[in-house]
């Protein structure tokens, strides 16, 4: 009982930090195929995601912690993801003249960012900076969904409030006012084949691209975690059959 | 629950651990053990080099610049290599090399694959100090190639080790050409 | 004991020089231990355990890590992202410190229920409070390397409470900070620290567990055992136990690490430390939550965090706050009241620190502090004047004879 009074208590302190986080902004929930213990990533749809990415947010956001190599985890084999990298015009050097110099990417690299640095973002954004977004799935409460909720989340602004300048509202932005203006309006990206171009799936393709850039080891986490709660389950029945037994003569 | 050993009163704790042989006793011990070492495995693995290191585990270098006689150092996994563009005299010599002359046999065509270019791994294999002889000026020891200071090892024309303590000659790392004027190392 | 009693002779030969083995075999088997521990006194290997894996973790994750203020979170990230297994390490020295402060909350609540903090083990619990600060610092520490925004600003924070130290104040926190802000000196120290306070922690568990020996363990009943039918040896007995309070620690640490991995962990700290932006709302990690209610609670800044610190030094004179010869809270039926009421008024200060500070919570935060230095600085003296206590038995194993079911 005492037991069984303690953990129900301590759930509490936990929640209450997070509670703590909520607010008044609309999410909408989704079913993440990546969800739930078993849950792994859509690799069609993360090599869509990092097509939307490229082709309507990398202007103005960064993604620097992800080097080409990294997209073996998409489903890209080394030639693609080679060539996916001589796409790209990265900084080197300095060579034996002193100078910096460009040079198409290698698989080795990090995507290169838009601006030379959060000044240069600042500069050309209104003084709003546009975040890097190799974390923004785990930098934000409920990530996924956040995320979904805010790339769908334009409409027009409630009778009676104003909207500065270079500001837009949106449902699920903290505050509602946004810097960003509405990113996607539904066939913004040509899809090979005959995937959902709406707002709603470039958005659901960005989501699973960016929360596995957020977290690219979540699948083998989950693998490794179904092993390891399955020993410690049988763990647990051994060891406890055992103290019964050695405890069985102790009056 | 038949017991093995009729310990009757285990408060004294004068008995050799009642219960020890039993199977489900030894079962949770063995799979305490199990899982100790399964645990291990990651905190030795995260020894090994992490997957940026490894994704620079090759590289691709421009030789169209290398002068005849010249040679230049680039950097590979950390080491120094050497590639020297070398002059016909250079070659004959290493290819002229009596084989029982040799603490390390072997061909000089075994160890380039277009004669002209020699790419070697500059570490000593001695006890790992860089070998001079790259720079115009520098010594190249007595039999032309590399000398290195740290204890006196002699390196002729084709890395091969001919006098001083070293046991072998100058590792040739893998390597192969991409075009004329590309080499691609590792 | 002679060492002839070992088996081997390469034992014995070591033995005869060195006597670790007498040492352990000692505290195996010649250890008397109440045979009547509930599930309660698990949390002591438990937490033993907790340090050790934070060590382990630690020091691998130390391999990995820069302590520079340009590369510690993209070192973290590399951790995360490159390195062989990284993340799982780094994801248990996350999550492990949370269980940490789990086990040892429940393991000080057992000592205040079951009276353990009495005499003659008064150094012992003692011993325990300054592990608990240790514990609390370290933590503190190592939650400001990976250099988020809440390692920023949580540093920030905490260390600012030292402002509110008169006159010298402002100059303990240059110091404390090596400059005008947080800044690379502040997290190179922090990590050196970081470093160091764990074994500090170990060798105060050796001290702890020194004083421990000397009397024993308490036990539910809380009187002292009165002779060997009362005791059994802790190997097997206790070991067996142990192992599976620990299959058991290692189960739910487990589904954390790998399922739930930043469920205890804040969304900000994966934002990048930004000096000239502080979150909305910035909330310490939970463990310091209650502590960090009564912070607030007061309007004063000096007086907030003399309250603070006080709350844990009333822990430090407990034992001369409660002056019942009692131990256990099953013969004080009004202590025992009063033990839940505390209890649950500290899960309230946990739940009001996570609060932003306005409206209601402010007001259930005072209610909840003052309750909190109350409860020991009126109530517990109080009962253990008046209170009537039932009959104690004359030793654990009568009682214990009577109901078999209470062993376990
Ligand atoms: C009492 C034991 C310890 C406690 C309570 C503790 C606590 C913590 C906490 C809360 C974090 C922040 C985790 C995060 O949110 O990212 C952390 C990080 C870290 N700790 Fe510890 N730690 C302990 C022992 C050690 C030891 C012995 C080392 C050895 C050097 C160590 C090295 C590190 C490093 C390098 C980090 C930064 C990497 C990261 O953020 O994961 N810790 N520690
Ligand atoms: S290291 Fe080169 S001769 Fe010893």
């Amino acid at each position: 009982m005492l037991k069984r009074l303690f953990i129900a208590l301590f759930a509490v302190t936990l929640a209450g930090p997070a509670m703590a986080a909520g607010g008044d902004v609309e999410l909408q929930k989704r079913d993440w195929s990546f969800s739930g213990p078993f849950g792994t990533f859509d690799k069609a749809a993360m090599q869509r995601g990092f097509q939307a990415y490229r082709e309507v947010c990398a202007g103005c956001h960064g993604m620097k912690l992800i080097a080409f190599r990294n997209f073996a985890d998409l489903g890209y084999n080394n030639d693609e993801i080679k060539a996916i990298a001589a796409e790209y015009e990265v900084q080197d050097g300095p060579n034996d003249d002193g100078e910096m110099f460009m040079r198409p990417g290698i698989a080795a690299d990090r995507i290169p960012s838009p601006y030379a640095n959060d000044n240069a973002a600042r500069a050309s954004n209104n003084g709003a900076l546009p975040p890097d977004l190799s974390l923004i799935a785990k930098a934000r409460g409920n990530g996924p969904d956040y995320l979904f909720s805010l790339l769908a989340g334009y409409k027009d602004a409630p009778e009676g409030m104003t909207v500065p300048d270079g500001m837009y509202y949106n449902a699920a932005y903290p505050g509602h006012l946004i810097a960003m203006p509405q990113p996607l309006y539904g066939e913004d990206v040509t899809y090979s084949g005959d995937a959902d171009d709406s707002i709603e799936g470039i958005s659901s393709d960005l989501v699973q691209f960016l929360m596995w850039a957020a977290e690219p080891k979540m699948e083998v986490r989950k693998r490794i975690g179904v092993a390891a709660v399955f020993f410690l389950g049988i763990f647990v029945v051994v060891s406890y059959m055992a103290k019964r037994r050695v405890w069985a003569d102790v009056h | 629950m038949a017991k093995s050993d009729t310990n009757k009163n285990p408060a004294k704790g004068d008995v050799q651990e009642p219960g020890r042989r039993d199977f489900i006793v030894v079962a949770t011990y063995a799979m305490a053990g199990l899982g100790a070492a399964a645990v291990a495995w990651p905190l030795i693995d995260q020894l090994n080099p992490a997957a940026d290191t490894l994704a620079l585990a090759n590289i691709e270098v421009d030789i169209s610049k290398i002068a005849v006689g010249q040679s230049i150092t680039v950097k590979w996994r950390g080491k120094p290599v050497f590639i020297r563009h070398r002059t016909a005299d250079e070659i004959a010599r290493a290819n002229d090399t009596n084989l029982d002359d040799l603490r390390d046999p072997q061909v000089d065509t075994a160890r380039a694959e277009k004669p002209e270019y020699l790419v070697l791994v500059g570490v000593c294999t001695h006890l790992g100090c860089v070998p001079l002889g790259q720079k115009t000026g520098e010594v190249r020891g007595d039999y032309d190639g590399w000398f290195c200071p740290c204890h006196g090892s002699h390196y002729d024309t084709s890395g091969r080790i001919r006098k001083g303590p070293a046991p072998t000659n100058l590792e040739v790392p893998p390597y192969s050409f991409l075009s004329d004027s590309v080499v691609r190392i590792g | 004991m002679s060492a002839t009693q070992f088996k081997s002779p390469v034992v014995r030969w070591i033995d005869h020089r060195l006597p670790v083995f007498s040492m352990l075999h000692h505290t195996a088997h010649d250890y008397p231990t109440p045979k009547n521990l509930n599930y309660m006194w698990n949390f002591g290997s438990l937490a033993g355990l907790s340090l050790a894996i934070m060590i382990v973790t630690g020091i691998v994750l130390a391999m990995s890590y820069t302590a520079h203020v340009d590369y510690a979170f993209d070192s973290v990230e590399r951790i995360m992202r490159d390195v062989n297994h990284g993340w799982m390490i780094r994801y248990i020295h996350m999550n492990t410190a949370s269980f940490f402060f789990i086990v040892v909350y429940l393991h000080m609540f057992r000592g205040l229920y079951y009276g353990s903090y009495k005499a003659p083990r008064e150094l012992l619990w003692m011993l325990g409070v300054v592990i608990f600060l240790l514990m609390m610092a370290t933590a503190f520490m190592g939650y400001v390397l990976p250099w988020g925004q809440m390692s920023f600003w949580g540093a920030t924070v905490i260390t600012n409470l030292f402002s509110a130290i008169p006159y010298v104040g402002e100059s303990i926190v240059t110091l404390l900070w090596g400059g005008f802000s947080v800044d690379n000196a502040t997290l190179n120290r922090f990590f050196s620290l970081h470093y160091l306070m764990p074994f500090i922690i170990a060798g105060v568990v050796v001290l702890h567990i020194v004083a421990l020996h000397r009397f024993g363990s308490n036990n539910p009943i809380g009187i002292d055992t009165k002779g060997p039918q009362d005791t059994i040896s802790f190997h097997p007995y206790y070991t067996i136990k142990d192992v599976f309070g620990i299959a058991v620690f290692l189960l739910l640490l487990a589904m954390a690490v790998f399922f739930f991995p930043n469920a205890m962990g804040h969304p900000d700290n994966y934002i990048p430390a930004d000096a000239l932006q502080t979150p909305a709302h910035i909330v310490p990690e939970w463990y310091f939550l209650p502590f960090y209610a009564i912070l607030r609670a007061v309007p004063d800044k000096l007086g907030g965090v003399l309250l603070m610190f006080g709350a844990i030094a009333v822990l430090f004179v407990l034992p001369w706050l409660d002056r019942s010869p009692v131990r256990s809270a099953r013969f004080r039926p009004l202590f025992r009241i009063f033990f839940w009421l505390f209890f649950v008024n500290a899960i309230a200060l946990g739940y009001l620190g996570g609060k932003p500070a306005e409206g209601i919570y402010v007001i259930l935060s005072r209610v909840a502090t003052a309750w909190y230095f109350l409860h020991f600085l009126a109530i517990l003296p109080l009962l253990s004047m008046f209170e009537t206590t039932k009959p104690l038995p004359k030793s654990i194993s009568e009682p214990v004879l009577g109901s078999s079911g209470r062993t376990a």
